[in-house]
């Protein structure tokens, strides 16, 4: 009997089965790094998959900013119900509140996840945490390693990264240092749509176009929301829109579109001319490390 | 069907690779705007009257600063035809860690040398660590031929230089294509300056060469991950990914170190049963008898199983600051077992230069490769690594770091004639 050859969908979903596999195999309290886009909701069904026809050997834990959108949040406790997964969330608010963190001027909370993050582990004892990175998003994490070690500050070095071999991924950490797994590290964009068609994997609907109160601002379409909007000059407007990521509402951009289904998605993401993350999303911008260092005090 | 090219590029520093790759995904449209923008502002920056394409692949503050690359890196672009993962791996600093790196999981390796320089020393080193990884495919990539006007006649030397190395090197066939980074030739677009090259361009040879490697004909091999159980079905099933050959419903196959002999009842996935799975495929197999079987063991073909043994004659690439010693005590993760090894005496060392083996030396050091023998605590099934990489793989970890301080190969996968 011959095998059939693997198509590219068919050979990166083996590679990610692999690394659930490896790590459930390897660690002791690992956890998946979930904000209800659709990187980490195929993160979740990737889980799903490695182990079936057990259930997923282990927790998600959702950094929760206070901004987010109310679709995201109904999707995220729907799925959690229905595959009977346990869910850690982590409030921003809870670290405000009692003087943690304090909130920036500009409102943004994106930055201030790091804290509550590195604290939820320690407090966990989460050895191994899988989050959806994927190296083509950004030219720092174009270097990171599939595993990857951060030490008890939760940092990264980039210039001590162990090399990675084969598919012999190496593990081995102190007490207080944990891992960062990306499963999904060489897929792309088109990959992750290609991937949401084929498998039918179901989105908050903020990803499909829709009608939205919106105003401008730095280029993009911010929401109204708690986060401060619109100010001064801003001016709310309605318009036809669907969100490319799913992050902190003070700083993720809706685009201008009419992409209602997943095909007409892949499409609009074949001809586009702009990168997600440059399109929607304000905190790359700051400055061309932006993410650099944000990966070194522990962030994503 | 778009299938998968996992590749590598390796060449020495200033052979422009950074250019190289910077242009593949530029002229295959992996470049969007605002990355454009991003390398537009930074090289106006510079005082670059055009945009110096290799700053869409230097990621790190450090590289950008120093105009170097420091670390592995993958990029990724595709075609309507394949999409490919390449590993852009750095030629200087740190070279055999790097280039180790990116040709373990490469089907394919492009060599890039510099029309002006032709072979050099680096040149020698990267193509023999491609052979001793025994990367399937070598495209030797010269660059810069808008330097030496388009002559055919240095092509030809550097060509014919660099087949009798290869040759030496066990290399069974090598494309060599001329090519300009800076200006575009022959790497995307066919160049109008080469006439007399009626070979095919970077890309299109990329595009058609077969993505299957040597793995799927060998006997099956699969390393336990992990051992699936659901009381609420009573399903028990043992997952892994298949590192060689195939296999199917009613395969017979042997439980390794334990050596005993069962069937496949079924070969699993979550989208249901397989009729067959071959090599990098991620199953789940579920045996006939129910037998004591744990992550690290290994299922194989019972007709054409590997030995198992505590006593291994292996090649080392040593990717570790802190040199190695007879009787060092580490960890070797095999597959998905991972025991306590002593290293025993080290053998010849691959002059990289010379591109020989040479007499042994007391201790390894970073980039050195060498032959040596070693002790496993737990009895391992291995096969030459130049038959099976899955099974003829392993690492060397340091046990209070946890560092990774060697790639090693089972056997002597490079012979040099």
């Amino acid at each position: 009997m011959t095998a059939p050859t693997l198509d590219a969908l068919d050979a990166l979903e083996s590679e990610a089965i692999h690394i659930f596999r490896e790590v459930a195999g390897e660690f002791d309290r690992p956890v998946i790094l979930f904000s209800g886009g659709k990187d980490s909701t195929v993160l979740v069904h990737l889980a799903v998959k490695a182990f079936a026809p057990a259930p997923v050997p282990f927790p998600l834990l959702h950094v929760d900013t206070g901004h987010n959108f109310p679709e995201v949040i109904a999707f995220r406790d729907e799925l959690v119900a229905r595959l009977g997964l346990r869910l850690v969330v982590a409030h921003v608010q809870d670290w405000i509140d009692d003087g943690r963190l304090t909130e920036r001027p500009d409102g943004t909370r994106n930055p201030l996840q790091t804290v509550p993050l590195l604290d939820t582990i320690a407090e966990h004892r989460f050895d191994a945490v899988f989050g959806g990175g994927r190296r083509d998003e950004e030219r720092a994490r174009a270097k990171e390693r599939i595993i990857s070690l951060r030490d008890a500050f939760g940092r990264w070095d980039p210039r001590s990264q162990r090399p990675e071999l084969w598919n012999l991924y190496n593990g081995r950490h102190a007490p207080g240092e944990h891992v960062r797994v990306f499963p999904i590290s060489n897929w792309t964009e088109l990959d992750v749509w290609r991937y949401i068609r084929r498998e039918r994997i179901a989105l908050p609907s903020i990803y499909f176009s829709h009608r939205r109160a919106v105003f401008r601002r730095d280029g993009m379409w911010l929401a109204e929301g708690p986060w401060g909007g619109p100010r001064g000059t801003e001016a709310l407007e309605e318009r036809t829109v669907r969100y490319r990521t799913v992050g902190d509402g003070s700083c993720t951009g809706a685009v201008e579109s009419t992409a209602s289904t997943v095909d007409e998605i892949i499409a609009e993401v074949t001809a586009s001319r702009l990168t997600e993350r440059g399109a929607t999303r304000a905190d790359d911008r700051l400055s061309e490390a932006a993410m650099e260092d944000r990966k070194r005090e522990g962030y994503f | 069907m778009t299938d998968l090219l996992r590749f590598a590029t390796a060449g020495s520093v200033d052979d422009g690779k950074s250019t190289l790759v910077g242009r593949l995904l530029f002229d295959t449209k992996s470049v969007l705007a605002d990355q454009i923008e991003a390398v537009t502002r930074a090289s106006v920056d510079k005082g670059l009257a055009t945009p110096d394409l290799s700053l869409l692949v230097d990621g790190l503050r450090a590289e950008r600063e120093q105009g170097i690359t420091i670390d592995v890196a993958y990029r990724y672009f595709s075609t309507p035809k394949r999409g490919f993962v390449l590993a852009d791996t750095p030629g200087h600093v740190q070279y055999t860690r790097n280039t180790v790196t990116g040709a373990s999981t490469a089907e394919l390796a492009v060599l890039l040398v510099d029309a002006r320089h032709g072979v050099v020393e680096q040149t020698r080193r990267h193509a023999a660590v491609l052979a001793l990884l025994r990367v399937p495919r070598l495209v030797l990539a010269i660059n810069k031929i808008d330097l030496v006007d388009y002559d055919e006649a240095v092509l030809t030397a550097i060509g014919k230089d660099f087949a009798g190395l290869a040759a030496s090197l066990g290399f069974e066939s090598v494309v060599t294509i001329p090519v300009s980074a800076l200006v575009g030739d022959n790497v995307v677009e066919r160049s109008e300056r080469t006439p007399w090259y009626d070979g095919p361009t970077l890309l299109g040879y990329l595009e058609s060469v077969p993505v299957t490697g040597p793995e799927i004909d060998r006997p099956f091999r699969m390393p336990v991950q992990y051992v699936i159980r659901d009381h609420a079905t009573d399903y028990r099933g043992y997952a892994g990914q298949v590192g060689a050959g195939t296999v199917a419903p009613g395969d017979e196959v042997v439980v390794l170190p334990a050596g005993i002999r069962t069937s496949v009842t079924s070969v699993d996935t979550a989208d249901g049963p397989l009729p067959a799975a071959g090599a990098g495929r991620s199953i789940t197999v579920r045996l006939a008898d129910d037998i004591d079987i744990a992550r690290g063991d290994l299922l194989a073909a019972a007709g054409a199983a590997p030995a198992v043994t505590n006593e291994l004659d292996a090649t080392l690439c040593w990717l570790a600051d802190k040199p190695l010693r007879p009787g060092a005590r580490l960890l070797l993760k095999h597959g998905t077992r991972t025991t306590p090894v002593i290293v025993g005496a080290l053998g010849e060392r691959l002059d990289t230069d010379a591109v020989a083996w040479v007499e042994g030396t007391e201790q390894l050091g970073i980039n050195d490769i060498a032959r040596v023998a070693l002790r496993t605590a737990d009895p391992l099934p291995v096969d030459p690594y130049a038959e099976i990489r899955a099974t003829g793989s392993f690492l060397l970890i340091d046990p209070p770091s946890g560092n990774t301080l060697a790639a090693g190969l089972v056997g002597h996968p490079l012979q040099v004639s």
